[in-house]
């Protein structure tokens, strides 16, 4: 993605979302250069600004983009799943401005080179920015530290093993120190490996029903706590990609209050979706960590609520239909987000669990902060990453239509509300 | 006719009008079994496949012989041997056989869920004979005839069933089967071997044989799945034995008329002691595999009026 300096326009009736300011104010932006210039509330400014262009918002929501931590884009290695050209795409009709990819590729992202590579391809083909992370150990292997230094030089904005736990609890805290000293971000899975090994559902009476190998929720708050002993003996920057279980709030909540640098995000899905989705083994539905209980969902949208878990992510995971139409234990996790991510995290606003600011905050500025991004705010200087969006507008999805080249999303058919109108990135429309 | 499914997939889809009648035609079939001409020609023309993903003779063999009593064309698929080794998957397997128009499709696999996947994507009616630990509906059809005949009922019973629940899909379709014709259930056995949130499910749990089958009319022993365990379920065999196998001194707890089942193959010695299950005043393991032909006979007589009817109606 190349910033092209585009001419000013204004963006004007607009509903403005401003997750830093936590407000929400009627007018325009006056965008200039790629950036937003001015944001203007008073209507005789706004008329009386000389402009190019005016592009009326119709009283819809201007919001900063969406910031998506943990994009898992296909290459290299599966590019038949997903590319950085369709996942920009599919990012554009979500209102992602920007996605914070993956390493768990085919090679894994370990080495300058293969970042490098994918850089350049990301740059090639992809309308929203691209923001890359790298594996922390080699070949995610659990047994190495990668380059950290080269990684974080070549642009590697943090540091992780993706799914993979690393076990040995000496590797990861070397990893992390040595992180801590380059100021790098570690990004962790929390997950107990052994207790959850071969586990494909969460335990309780609807997995024991279906007769799915599961897990407790507890394998996360046993990671988690192992985590944060590691993190306050190294001083480590830490993220845990994946929150999802109230059992884990505790331990999050204590580690924040004892000055740790500690962040944590959840998946939209896991908002969204509990483990009764699983139906009669709706493949589309497996996911890592697995899909929980009806008031462990409610505990995480209320963790978001409050500001404990910083961040919503799609964890946009692509997979072709054949590693889906298997039985439910041989079949691939994950499902695609980056075009759902917006319309389902309405329905939490919907539903009463958040304020369009908190969701916007969780969205777009924490993760752009927590990575040291100038996305995620509408302020004069900020980079012209903007979503337009109306909240209440209702369709049915049709997985078939989606941008992505995978299609394993849990919402196909699914009644939704809130449809992106408009994406831009640096200025540039890349959407609507 | 009460009998509307196209599929049996498990028991947790049927009403119990409709578990009644398949149990009041495998009556009829129990007679004809024990008669001169075991013939029938429910299943005549009709082409049975029996598809095995994980190996049986048991199941397979009664299956087989149900189809053979009522004129079907059976045929036995090894499937382990075939094409699952050549990296074929299961739809691409079940589409193959249904481009072949069986009529009833009879399948064994080892991931819970896997039938179901099938079912969806085949024309023939499909007969779960096990998928993982989900479900074995004629496995608790079988053995509710069996009670049925022994006890004259099934509601109001309470059943013990004991052991290896958690790799069990014949301890699920009992609790599904035994649970809709109101019979009283509890579940028995080591703490690592009770599945989570079984308490949640309308039985009881016992953790003890002496209170687990108290005044219990049916004890339901479960084979221990020994090459289903990743290691560590359990102490020992013997540790196992002696807290949990079923023998006379154990039995006393239950009914003076109570019933022993086992659903086989057993492991004598490890769950049950030898001379009780062949006590035939009280075991009634027999008569659960000639039950289990009579059942089959009448599941697939049933699905395939079903199917009859269905495309009469167009």
């Amino acid at each position: 993605m190349t910033e092209t300096p585009a001419p000013s326009f204004l963006l004007e009736n607009a509903r403005l979302i401003d997750p830093e300011r936590q407000d929400e104010r009627r007018g325009a932006l006056l965008i200039s250069g790629g950036r937003i210039a001015a944001c203007l509330t008073e209507p005789a400014e706004i008329a009386g600004t000389e402009v190019a262009e005016r592009i009326d918002c119709g009283g819809r929501c201007l919001a900063p983009g969406i910031v998506d931590l943990g994009v898992k884009v296909s290459e290299p290695g599966e590019r038949h799943k997903e590319s950085f050209r369709s996942a920009g795409r599919a990012a554009a009709r979500g209102g992602v401005t920007t996605m914070v990819t993956r390493p768990d590729t085919e090679p894994a992202i370990d080495t300058p080179e293969v970042l490098e590579y994918v850089s350049r391809r990301a740059q090639a083909d992809s309308v929203v920015r691209v923001a890359h992370m790298a594996a922390l150990t080699k070949g995610r292997e659990g047994r190495e530290m990668t380059e950290i230094g080269f990684l974080r030089d070549a642009g590697a904005v943090a540091f992780t093993d993706c799914d993979r736990v690393v076990a040995d609890a000496r590797v990861f805290s070397r990893a992390l120190t040595y992180a801590a000293a380059m100021g790098c971000l570690v990004i962790a899975h929390p997950q107990e490996p052994g207790l959850s090994r071969g586990a494909c559902a969460t335990s309780g009476k609807f997995a024991s029903l279906k007769g799915l190998p599961a897990v407790s929720p507890m394998a996360e708050r046993m990671a988690l706590d192992r985590d944060m002993a590691i993190v306050e003996m190294t001083g480590a920057r830490y993220h845990a990609d994946q929150i999802t279980s109230a059992r884990s709030l505790p331990a999050l909540e204590r580690a924040k209050g004892n000055g740790l640098d500690v962040t944590a995000g959840v998946g939209i899905h896991h908002l969204t979706l509990n483990e009764f989705d699983l139906g009669d083994y709706r493949t589309f539905f497996k996911l890592k960590p697995p899909l929980r209980s009806e008031d462990d969902r409610l505990a995480m949208a209320e963790a978001v609520a409050s500001g404990l878990v910083d961040v919503i992510s799609s964890m946009h995971t692509p997979q072709d239909e054949e590693s889906k139409r298997l039985p439910f234990e041989e079949a691939a996790s994950g499902a695609v987000g980056l075009e759902t991510l917006l319309p389902a995290a309405m329905r939490l606003v919907h539903a009463g669990h958040l304020s369009l600011n908190a969701l916007w905050r969780a969205l777009s500025l924490n993760p752009a902060r927590r990575l040291g991004l100038e996305a995620g705010r509408l302020a004069p200087g900020a980079p012209a990453d903007l979503v337009l969006f109306d909240p209440d507008a209702p369709f049915v999805l049709d997985r078939f239509a989606l941008a992505s080249k995978s299609k394993n999303t849990p919402f196909d058919t699914a009644r939704m509300e809130g449809r992106v109108l408009g994406t831009w990135v640096g200025g540039v429309r890349v959407h609507g | 006719m009460t009998f509307r499914q196209t599929h049996l997939l498990g028991i947790e889809p049927l009403s119990p009008p409709e578990i009644t009648t398949l149990l009041d035609l495998a009556d009829e079939y129990v007679a004809m079994n024990r008669g001169p001409e075991k013939h029938g020609t429910a299943l005549a023309g009709l082409t049975q496949v029996n598809m095995f993903f994980e190996t049986s003779t048991r199941t397979q063999s009664s299956f087989e012989i149900a189809g053979l009593r009522l004129g079907a064309d059976v045929m036995n698929m090894q499937m382990q041997a075939s094409s699952i080794k050549k990296g074929e998957t299961l739809i691409d397997t079940a589409m193959t056989i249904n481009a072949m128009h069986p009529d009833l499709l009879v399948v064994r696999h080892p991931h819970s869920g896997a039938v179901n996947l099938l079912a969806e994507k085949v024309t023939c009616a499909v007969l779960n004979a096990g998928d993982g630990r989900h479900e074995h509906p004629t496995q608790a059809l079988l053995d509710a005839l069996t009670i049925r005949r022994a006890k004259g009922r099934l509601h109001r019973l309470t059943v013990a069933i004991c052991g290896d629940i958690a790799h069990s899909r014949v301890a699920r379709s009992n609790i599904w089967l035994l649970g809709k014709m109101e019979s009283r259930i509890r579940l028995v056995g080591p703490p690592t071997l009770i599945p989570a949130g079984a308490a949640d499910w309308g039985v009881e749990v016992h953790h003890d044989m002496a209170a687990g089958l108290a005044d219990a009319d049916v004890v339901m022993m479960l084979r221990l799945q020994r090459e289903r365990m990743d290691g560590g379920f359990i102490p020992s065999e013997r540790e196992y034995y002696h807290r949990y196998g079923l023998d006379r001194e154990k039995l006393v707890h239950a009914k003076d008329d109570a019933i022993v089942m086992h659903p086989g193959p057993m492991n004598r010695g490890v769950e049950i002691d030898g001379t009780l299950a062949d006590d035939i005043n009280r075991s009634v393991i027999r008569e659960q595999v000639e039950m289990g032909v009579a059942v089959r006979m009448a599941a697939m007589d049933l699905l395939a009026r079903t199917r009859r009817e269905r495309a009469q109606a167009g």
